[in-house]
């Protein structure tokens, strides 16, 4: 009888762990392999072993610290930008309008394109739109092509990035305003609370478990940025706008440092991990109970 | 009180509008002269000609394109379906701690991101090829097969977190009359898990068809090529060209609007309770 279900047990699970195991697992244990290498991808050039050494670079390198911060100050603007405008709609798609379904379609729709074809359609909004408008409305120091100014470019891509997340982040907002029961709302109301009142102390707390989810998400989506950053702004001009993944990406494929750029990339994976996981333990702590 | 009302429907569908404004750019321009473009971004096309979508469709190699993406994304699919509802399943009922130890390494490896696996991903792919024979660069069987290990942790974890809602008792009567483990499963188990099958299939068919990285690392050749791939070698030669390029980004747009069209409440359901679960 065990026998048996064991072998029931490997033939249901075994194909996808096995799957699993040689797309994720090895090469992830394989990665921080690499990083102890120096290395130029060539099959046939010889891997050196050089212990920790790429890592010690780490600390000294420029380039790495620059794209660091970049992709710290682009999270931090896209986790409010897209949080706020999420939010922001999802309270606005649940008043009881008849319109509603079709706004939330409409919001939602730039997620599914992909963030490799909005960039390019906001490439052609920033380089050509914006100078037309700037043209026939004024307003030029305001309306011309951001993508050629290191100082406005990242501010480019938060925006093309929020465009792309507010209405996913909506959607999970939606879920977690509906479910909050309508007498609590109904109850604040008898009391006197006015609507920024209910919002802020009614329905924001009882918002937590959505906001764990929301948070968490934006943050892991913000410092994985890629596909936008590569075809809206190719980490230009100048380097300005060249985040994390991006630039991990060039290490490796562009220059050839496979070892030195593996090393980064695990470094990454730290910090992905250990800032989404404080986000988590912290906003968890900050759940209520209904 | 009424015409406020009004008032308010009417301000939530112009502001809708406007947040779709950059498709409407982009779909105008595809049909404008470059004088005409250049003259006014924002205005209706004076003529409409389909000169610039032919051209695209002939420079991109669309049509291949199209059934490229197609195939991978179905095929992905199906065999993400399969294999992670009944993984999720068996581990679920087997509450032992094996099933927690996989359970938990695939909601872990959520964390990593993809940019950590990439290359050495890539070596161990050309490794297993050289030494096997089998075709996992620059082929769909490949890419399909990176594609269900990649997206195999999120299915797994919709799967499961669904399986725990369901109660035992209807399986434990199958078995008392007679049904084995796999019956038991696609006759009594899998038709119960429809709405959860539709969330993962619609979160899968988002991430798949829109993937560009993993493609890009993996097929070299150009007629293997999916959409974002194409639209990427597109782009990398006309970018002067908007009207051009317009034309091309509305043509890899149009296969996503006729999904919605016709997933539409579907999407916005499940990826609402793809979060919560």
């Amino acid at each position: 009888m065990k026998q048996k279900n064991t072998g029931w047990y490997l033939l249901f699970t075994a194909p996808l762990i096995i799957i699993f195991a040689l797309v994720v697992l090895v090469p992830f244990v394989m990665g921080f392999y690499y990083s102890f290498f120096r290395w130029d991808g060539i099959s046939a050039n010889p891997m050196t072993f050089i212990g920790l050494s790429n890592y010690t670079a780490l600390m000294g390198d420029e380039d790495f610290y620059t794209s660091a911060w970049l992709t710290i100050k682009f999270t931090i603007m896209a986790v409010v930008a897209v949080n706020v405008l999420g939010l922001g709609l999802a309270l606005l798609v649940t008043s009881k309008l008849k319109t509603v379904n079709y706004a939330r379609a409409m919001f939602f729709m730039p997620n599914l394109i992909g963030g490799l074809i909005l960039g390019y359609i906001w490439q052609f909004i920033f380089s050509d739109a914006f100078r037309v408008l700037g043209e026939n409305f004024g307003f030029e120091s305001i309306f011309r092509n951001w993508l050629l100014d290191s100082s406005l470019a990242m501010y480019a891509l938060v925006i093309v990035f929020t465009w792309q997340m507010a209405g996913y982040m909506m959607v999970i907002y939606i879920a977690g305003i509906q479910g909050i029961p309508g007498d609590t709302i109904e109850a604040a109301k008898i009391d006197g609370a006015n609507s920024w009142q209910r919002l802020k102390s009614v329905i924001m707390p009882l918002l937590m478990p959505s906001f764990t989810i929301c948070l968490f998400l934006t943050l892991s989506f913000s410092f994985k940025i890629y596909d936008v950053n590569l075809s809206l702004t190719d980490g230009g001009p100048v380097g300005s706008t060249e985040l994390f993944a991006l630039h991990i990406y060039n290490e490796i494929f562009g220059y050839s440092n496979y070892g030195y750029g593996q090393a980064k990339a695990v470094v990454f994976f730290l910090l992905i991990g250990a800032v989404t996981l404080t986000q988590v333990y912290i906003t968890k702590k900050r759940e209520v109970e209904m | 009180m009424k015409v406020s009302k009004y008032f308010k429907e009417i301000l939530l569908l112009v502001s809708a509008i406007i947040f779709l404004s950059p498709v409407y750019i982009m779909f105008v321009n595809s049909f404008k002269t470059r004088g005409e473009l250049y003259e006014s971004v924002l205005a209706l096309p004076e003529s409409f000609s389909l000169q610039y979508y032919l051209e695209a469709i002939d420079r991109m190699n669309f049509y291949n394109a199209l059934w490229n993406s197609f195939y991978i994304t179905v095929i992905s699919i199906l065999f993400l379906v399969i294999l992670s509802s009944m993984t999720a399943w068996m581990l679920a009922r087997t509450n032992n701690t094996i099933s927690k130890v996989i359970f938990m390494t695939f909601i872990a490896t959520m964390l990593i991101p993809f940019q950590t696996i990439m290359m050495p991903l890539i070596q161990f792919m050309s490794q297993i090829m050289s030494v096997t024979g089998l075709p996992m660069l620059n082929t769909h069987g490949g890419l399909i097969f990176m594609h269900i290990g990649f997206n195999s942790a999120l299915s797994v974890f919709l799967y499961h977190g669904f399986v725990s809602t369901i109660p035992k008792s209807l399986e434990e009567a199958a078995i008392i009359d007679g049904c084995n483990k796999f019956t038991l499963f696609w006759k009594i188990v899998f038709p119960m898990l429809k709405p959860i099958t539709v969330t993962v299939m619609i979160l899968n068919v988002i991430q798949i068809w829109n993937d560009f990285l993993l493609p890009s690392l993996v097929l070299t050749d150009t007629s293997l090529r999916t959409i974002p791939l194409t639209t990427f070698y597109f782009f990398g030669q006309f970018t002067i060209q908007w009207n051009l390029a317009m034309a091309g980004l509305t043509l890899t747009i149009i296969p996503i609007i006729i999904f919605y069209l016709f997933a539409q409440k579907h999407i916005i359901k499940g990826i609402g309770e793809g979060a919560v679960k």
